[in-house]
């Protein structure tokens, strides 16, 4: 077990993450595609909806005190 | 044990967002927020009518302790009542602030980090026999517990720090883990308390009381949490011999299991084996099902557990996370953030995507990005809304149901009495207290007896229907059962 955890590289946006938008291009006219990124547009756009517009001050704000 | 009480302890974040400046101080909200609880308790520390208790505990926080369940179905739906109850305490205590000239939103968040790194918890209760031999029970489970995050985590945008680049952990709680096993709490944070309060017949059970869990939001990764360690301890139970994986330091090993989501973190075992979490959770899982097939479900959700359980492991191994992305709230919440990082074009450091990960925990069923996920089918879930209802107001059917129906016919009768886990006492019948230390017994006929001393329940009690009790009070769970039947009178106290 390493003894203490290195600062490594996390390769996010590699291999795992869902290449969403270049798929939405490549396959133009593919109607379940243009469905799939309509939804994904439309439940985005209503989580801007729900969330305080200032991501660093609700962030920031959101302290407790220590509990168990 | 083939029957077993189950009980979860949540500890909520609190927040006030005002329209400008800065928040109401924590004492304060938790004061505006508890407002009802003490109107309809008289103290910021009750049992309610569905035999849940519902607290202030350290540093300000409300928790909500679930009633003794012998059910997971029950024990799921009764932790989704605790969230209903803050969400309607929320709500009233916004109302309330607005009268008093102030304006902005109440947050209550179920999870277990804040911004400042201050963690609280979701504490899990498990009775077991008091002849499980501790030692060897810890061994077991042990590793089990700090490996059960890949599992069960409910996931955490990790920010860039002197130690790590921004990512994506499978833990909230990982980070917040101090020791294996000890009786503190709040000052050392073990991963499995000590603490001995089993709230039942000491001679026969103990509290296996587990501090190490993730709050969850999704109802079908709760069911594989307590479901798996309910398997593993009724195999422990039963004697079956179970691989050594017991880690040379178990809170290295479970910071390191957190911050590697390909699950291919190696840890070392005291026998000087490097093992993944993989390794051991499907270890465990084969004598588990091998288990399971020879002796039999205990219950009729076996197989989804077992099913679930396989398909995560699968999901980790491949790095194929969509096939648990509706189950299970780490992969929920991590294809949410990626999502929203791709198409918005935010570095995982963004605070948004913080916020997101603070947002998934929202109880606010309009405003919550767990409950929104739901509606767009985007997460499963196994208990209903009507579930959820009905878990507010009625306790499982264990010792939980003795308690509920005195708290609900002595406050219908104006008595004043005092209950805890174990008794039951009318303040002015101080010598007739009953204890109830069996905490599967649903009925009692000394309780029953007791009862009957407030008068004739039968025709002096009418119990209130739903949509009588839903118009009344902050929230349904602090309703009272029975009203009195018209032209009864109050009883006079008995002299002492």
């Amino acid at each position: 077990m390493p003894a203490q955890p290195q600062k490594q590289p996390h390769r996010h946006g590699e291999g795992d993450q869902p290449d969403s938008a270049d798929a939405a291009a490549q396959v133009q006219g593919n109607p379940q595609a243009t469905e799939r990124a309509a939804e994904l547009d439309s439940l985005l756009d209503e989580i801007d909806t729900v969330l305080e517009a200032n991501a660093e001050e609700f962030v920031k704000g959101f302290v407790q005190k220590g509990g168990q | 044990m083939d029957r077993r009480v189950y009980g979860v302890e949540t500890e909520f974040g609190l927040t006030h967002r005002p329209e400008t400046g800065r928040g109401l101080p924590p004492d304060e909200l938790a004061r505006y927020l508890f407002r009802p609880v003490v109107d309809f308790g008289r103290s910021s520390n009750i049992f309610i009518p569905n035999g849940s208790r519902l607290y202030l505990d350290v540093g300000s926080h409300p928790e909500y302790a679930t009633a003794e369940c012998d059910d997971l179905i029950d024990l799921i739906a009764s932790d989704r009542a605790g969230e209903r109850v803050m969400h309607d305490l929320a709500m009233a205590a916004q109302e309330r602030i607005h009268q008093d000239g102030f304006t902005g939103a109440v947050y209550v968040l179920k999870n277990n980090v804040d911004s400042a790194g201050n963690s609280y918890g979701s504490h899990e209760n498990y009775l077991i026999p008091r002849t499980t031999h501790f030692r060897r029970l810890s061994g077991i489970l042990l590793p089990f517990l700090v490996t059960r995050q890949i599992i069960a985590g409910a996931g955490r945008v990790v920010q860039e720090d002197d130690t790590y680049e921004a990512h994506f952990a499978f833990s909230q709680r990982a980070d917040h883990m101090w020791e294996g096993i000890s009786s503190a709490t709040t000052r050392s944070r073990p991963i499995i308390n000590t603490r001995d309060e089993p709230h039942a017949d000491a001679a026969s059970h103990r509290r296996l009381h587990v501090i190490v869990g993730d709050s969850n939001m999704s109802t079908t990764t709760s069911l594989l949490r307590y479901g798996s360690t309910d398997l593993v301890l009724r195999m422990i139970e039963a004697g079956v011999p179970i691989e050594d994986f017991e880690l040379e330091n178990p809170i290295a090993a479970i910071r390191a299991i957190s911050h590697d989501i390909s699950g291919q973190a190696r840890v070392r075992t005291r026998t000087g084996e490097q093992v993944t979490a993989i390794n051991i959770q499907r270890e465990i899982l084969r004598r588990v099902t091998r288990f399971v097939s020879e002796r039999g479900a205990h219950h009729s959700h076996v197989d989804q557990i077992l099913e679930l359980w396989d398909r995560t492991l699968q999901a980790v191994e491949t790095g194929e996370h969509q096939l648990i992305d509706q189950e299970i709230d780490w992969a929920i919440k991590k294809r949410l953030v990626e999502e929203v990082s791709h198409q918005r074009r935010l570095d995982l450091n963004h605070p948004r995507l913080q916020q997101i990960d603070m947002a998934y925990h929202d109880v606010h069923p309009d405003r919550g990005l767990y409950h929104l996920l739901v509606r767009r089918g985007r997460a499963a879930t196994i208990v209903s809304g009507a579930q959820v209802t009905h878990a507010m107001t009625t306790p499982p059917p264990t010792r939980a149901a003795l308690r509920g129906e005195f708290l609900s016919t002595a406050r219908a009768y104006g008595a004043e009495c005092t209950v805890d886990w174990v008794h039951h006492k009318l303040t002015d019948r101080p010598l007739e207290a009953i204890m109830v230390k069996d905490p599967f017994a649903a009925k009692d006929q000394r309780v029953e007896a007791l009862l009957d001393k407030l008068g004739d329940r039968s025709s002096e009690l009418q119990e209130r229907s739903l949509e009588e009790r839903s118009r009344q009070g902050a929230t349904l769970a602090l309703t009272d059962k029975y009203t009195r039947a018209p032209g009864t009178q109050v009883p006079e106290p008995p002299l002492i």
